[in-house]
């Protein structure tokens, strides 16, 4: 076996058990957003959620289980540098280790071809696992943000393309009348993500981004900043609670990307993301070494 | 406070007194339950492979390992959005006579009037807590419609003390999800109102 086949080999080997990881243990920012809002809870229906929640964490750690029996659609986000000595194999590795995850964890058989209508019963597919590609220039690692976006956190997925007229308040009433719609019933907390950009589409990516920025993290803008903690306490003002069923605050955390937008149009959209939410993120360098950023410590 | 725990079969008695907001817990059966097979009993008119009759419902697709000879082991089962169900729940009540819907977040006026009108309760399990779930089955009894996948299957699960489940729509048809909306609701436009503000970004 040459020398690139085994690492081709041992990347797949790590990413499956990482994905695997992932989907029992919460990456460590979340982990602490939700353990700040269980002990400043003081609703009593609140409070018990709270604490079902932590057994659940607690048990899915102790007994090696996904902690959510939706294990969602896996979804990458890859920044690979344009010296990346493996890019052409990336798509493969990936498929494979989300492919080995699936038995070993397992997870739930969730990907089903549309038209034909059928579960391949693999949790890959036509086009699964979705795979986002950033090339990063003259850099030789590569990035990867695993992500399980399970039917609930995804149903809320919404975007529109508003006049300008509209302005930014037509942003905020967009994201806060999806979350007192949709988002009661997306597992919150939640970590809200918006993407404000040109087209849909590309509103649409950066919501997807702004949920594999770290919670408490800010916009890179200021005034994007300031936006990100108007939502937050605004929507914490509504008092939603953990399940949509009432307690002190509502949300983990608000993420804006934003990128330039066509004079005429603003387009926003929102990806949420539950309380339980799946997030990794590694680096490999170009000899296949590894970090694991999210979960401090972890190795394969 | 002692548990209040409901043991299938249910009868409409047992629900007495049991008010939208209250936390209860199972014993007995509960069977997985979710789009296709409502749609394949209420629009296909297809008889489900399990009688529900005084029994529980779970909105759920679990994680299950196939141990081989009909044998199954529940890993993980956590509630789904019950709202999907909306559309068909006062036909399935209706049909079937079940008791209890166990899920995730609310549902709607016509599970409302279903629960109303038949005798039936909505519940919450709090939802992402899917091994604490599965730790609370004792056995997998069986397994129907199994050509529907792992998650659409229907799996007849013996469970013990099962929950908390958090009662969201009751025997009255109180709806605590409704009555909490109208709430958030009337504070978002006080919310948006400050809000609009501080962000006129175009000047």
């Amino acid at each position: 076996m040459s020398t690139k086949e085994q690492q081709v080999q041992e990347m797949t080997r790590v990413i499956a058990a990482f994905i695997a990881h992932v989907a029992k243990k919460l990456p460590d920012d979340v982990e602490a957003k939700i353990k700040e809002l269980a002990a400043d809870e003081k609703n009593p229906l609140a409070k018990t959620i709270y604490e079902t929640m932590k057994t659940n964490q607690d048990l899915a750690f102790e007994l090696n289980r996904p902690s959510c029996q939706d294990t969602g659609v896996l979804q990458f986000w890859v920044k690979v540098g344009s010296n990346y000595p493996l890019l052409g194999e990336l798509e493969e590795i990936l498929r494979n280790a989300t492919y080995k995850a699936t038995q070993d964890a397992p997870l739930r058989h969730n990907c089903v071809e549309t038209f034909d209508e059928f579960n391949t019963g693999k949790n890959i597919g036509r086009t699964a696992p979705y795979i986002t590609w950033d090339i990063v220039p003259n850099r030789d690692d590569v990035e990867i943000f695993p992500y399980m976006a399970g039917g609930g956190c995804s149903l809320p997925g919404s975007g529109k393309t508003l006049m300008p007229g509209e302005g930014y308040e037509g942003v905020a009433k967009f994201v806060l009348d999806l979350i007192t719609s949709y988002g009661l019933n997306a597992c919150p907390p939640l970590l809200v993500g918006v993407g404000i950009a040109t087209s849909i589409d590309t509103a649409a990516m950066m919501s997807k981004k702004a949920l594999m920025r770290p919670v408490s993290s800010k916009a890179d803008n200021e005034k994007a900043a300031y936006m990100e903690q108007l939502l937050e306490d605004g929507i914490n003002a509504l008092h939603i609670g953990p399940q949509g069923m009432g307690g002190d605050k509502s949300v983990m955390g608000v993420n804006i990307e934003h990128g330039s937008r066509h004079p005429s149009v603003i387009s926003v959209a929102v990806n949420v993301g539950c309380w339980n939410h799946r997030r990794g993120h590694m680096v490999f360098d170009k000899d296949g070494k590894y970090e694991i950023l999210s979960h401090k410590g972890v190795t394969f | 406070m002692a548990k209040h725990i409901l043991t299938t079969p249910i009868k409409r008695s047992d629900l007495d007194g049991i008010k939208a907001g209250d936390i209860i817990y199972l014993n007995g059966h509960i069977t997985t339950c979710r789009d296709v097979a409502h749609r394949r009993l209420v629009e296909y008119g297809r008889e489900l492979p399990v009688d529900v009759r005084e029994g529980a419902i779970l909105h759920a697709g679990p994680i299950v390992r196939d141990h081989g000879d009909d044998k199954f082991e529940m890993i993980s089962v956590g509630p789904t959005t019950s709202m999907r169900m909306e559309k068909f729940e006062y036909e399935f009540v209706k049909q079937t006579g079940v008791r209890l819907i166990v899920g995730k977040g609310g549902m709607g006026p016509e599970t409302a009037r279903a629960c109303k009108e038949f005798g039936a309760l909505h519940c919450v399990f709090p939802a992402g807590n899917a091994v604490l779930a599965a730790t609370e089955v004792e056995e997998i009894e069986s397994a129907n419609w199994r050509e529907l996948g792992m998650p659409e299957t229907l799996w007849t699960c013996r469970v013990k003390e099962f929950g908390p489940l958090i009662v969201s729509i009751d025997a009255n048809g109180d709806n605590y999800f409704e009555n909490k909306k109208v709430e958030y609701n009337a504070k978002k436009e006080e919310v948006l109102e400050e809000i609009y503000k501080h962000v006129s970004f175009i000047k």
